[in-house]
């Protein structure tokens, strides 16, 4: 137990051992953790928004595919009606040239009637004239009563 | 566990074997024996010193903050369970100053206790073949080394209470704490520091150099085994290996204890009472 100036060495020894420590040694690795921890924090903050926003995605296009079911829903509904719309118009359509054309028909068929009868009269009065004729030949001068004749065959 | 180097001599006692070992490698420097220096010492501390500090500082230099590599986990490894004791104990900003000297402290008190794993007769006959009569391969069981770095210590602490309260508050807690401001009861007050600031640095010097210079003693005596024939060189192998084994606990303890203590009165300096 000689205490001697190797106790001075010593400490001057362990003063410049701090200071080197302090000095060169402990700011890089102080600086390489902390950068290390702040990066993995980061990370893993990161990681949980990812998730939230994930999360808030699968809310939206859940949302998204109820709100365009619902559309397609009602589209499909339209549709339908319009169809029925279509269907009902194209048959009102229908009826409508179906009349029109029944009365064009009709009224062909009553121009024709009057046209038979026309000729009908035509004839049956040209008949009667020549009946009459052959009849009055005989006995009427054609030129004397042909007036009367006339006013006959127009009743007719 | 060879002992033919001092057989050379002369004659050896026991005695004369413990002496021979626990001989430092003294050069004066001056005209008193103060003016001593145990070469040995010296040279063994700052050796370990750069090459374990110099270590951390390679380690430090190319330090990445991605994935580090094993060496660098390792290195982190220490500074973390540095940065957590100190942590715990001192409140303030640690890495200015108080950090960096637990790491200190720990690395190389913990380099310095660990040559007492070198084989005794082995080392001490290896240095006698490069021409060393004497020898010490353990820095911490000389009681300058643990002196000093407790004395350096103790002007920190010293220098942290007077930065930390100012010097009027530093002399007024002298007298003031613990037992309060009377007038009455200054003496007693300041009778406590005294004691206190005297048995700090000699329990925090001696716990360690008493732990390291015993571990030795009970080398040197296992050691001593040897000089009864084969028989006593097994019996003294087996034994040396198991203190060995368990010698590993105090290295790593006391290395541990010191600078727990170093932090512990670096951050009692920064509270006020």
């Amino acid at each position: 137990m000689n205490i001697n100036f190797t106790l001075v060495a010593q400490a001057i020894a362990f003063a410049v051992l701090i200071w080197f420590t302090v000095k060169f040694v402990w700011p890089p690795l102080l600086s390489a953790i902390e950068t290390r921890q702040k990066e993995i924090a980061d990370g893993l903050a990161a990681a949980q928004e990812g998730k939230s926003a994930l999360e808030v995605a699968a809310k939206k296009s859940e949302a998204t595919l109820n709100e365009a079911k619902l559309k397609a829903s009602e589209i499909i509904g339209q549709a339908e009606k319009r169809a029925a719309q279509l269907v009902e118009e194209a048959k009102t359509n229908a009826k409508v040239e179906g009349d029109r054309i029944i009365t064009g028909a009709k009224a062909e068929i009553e121009q024709e009637v009057n046209r038979a009868k026309e000729g009908l009269r035509a004839q049956v009065s040209e008949l009667a004239i020549a009946g009459a004729e052959k009849i009055l030949r005989k006995e009427i001068d054609a030129k004397a009563h042909s007036e009367m004749l006339a006013t006959l065959a127009a009743e007719l | 566990m060879t002992t033919e180097h001092a057989q050379s001599a002369t004659p050896m006692t026991p005695s004369s074997y413990i002496e021979h070992h626990l001989g430092f490698n003294a050069q004066s420097v001056g005209d008193t024996s103060f003016w001593t220096l145990h070469v040995d010492t010296l040279a063994m501390s700052v050796i370990l010193g750069v090459l374990v500090m110099g270590f951390v500082w390679w380690i430090a230099r190319g330090a990445t903050s991605g994935v580090p590599t094993k060496r660098q986990a390792f290195v982190e490894l220490v500074f973390g369970f540095v940065d957590d004791q100190v942590k715990n104990i001192f409140h303030g900003d640690r890495h200015s100053f108080i950090a960096p000297t637990a790491l200190t402290v720990f690395l190389w008190v913990f380099a310095m206790n660990a040559m007492d794993f070198l084989p005794v007769d082995i080392f001490a006959a290896l240095m006698h073949a490069l021409g060393f009569e004497h020898w010490r391969a353990v820095p911490t069981s000389d009681i300058n080394t643990t002196f000093a770095l407790a004395l350096a210590v103790w002007f920190l602490m010293i220098f942290f209470s007077i930065k930390a309260k100012g010097l009027g508050g530093w002399i007024h807690e002298l007298f003031c704490a613990p037992f309060g401001s009377n007038p009455l009861v200054w003496p007693a007050n300041f009778l406590f520091n005294l004691i206190e600031y005297v048995s700090k640095p000699l329990s925090h010097s001696l716990r360690l150099f008493g732990n390291m210079y015993a571990g030795e003693i009970i080398f040197l005596l296992l050691g001593m085994w040897a000089a009864t024939g084969l028989a006593g060189t097994v019996f003294g192998a087996i034994l040396a290996a198991g203190w060995s084994i368990f010698h590993i606990l105090i290295v790593a303890l006391q290395a541990f204890i010191f600078m727990m203590l170093t932090v512990v009165y670096l951050a009692m300096a920064h509270e006020s009472h």
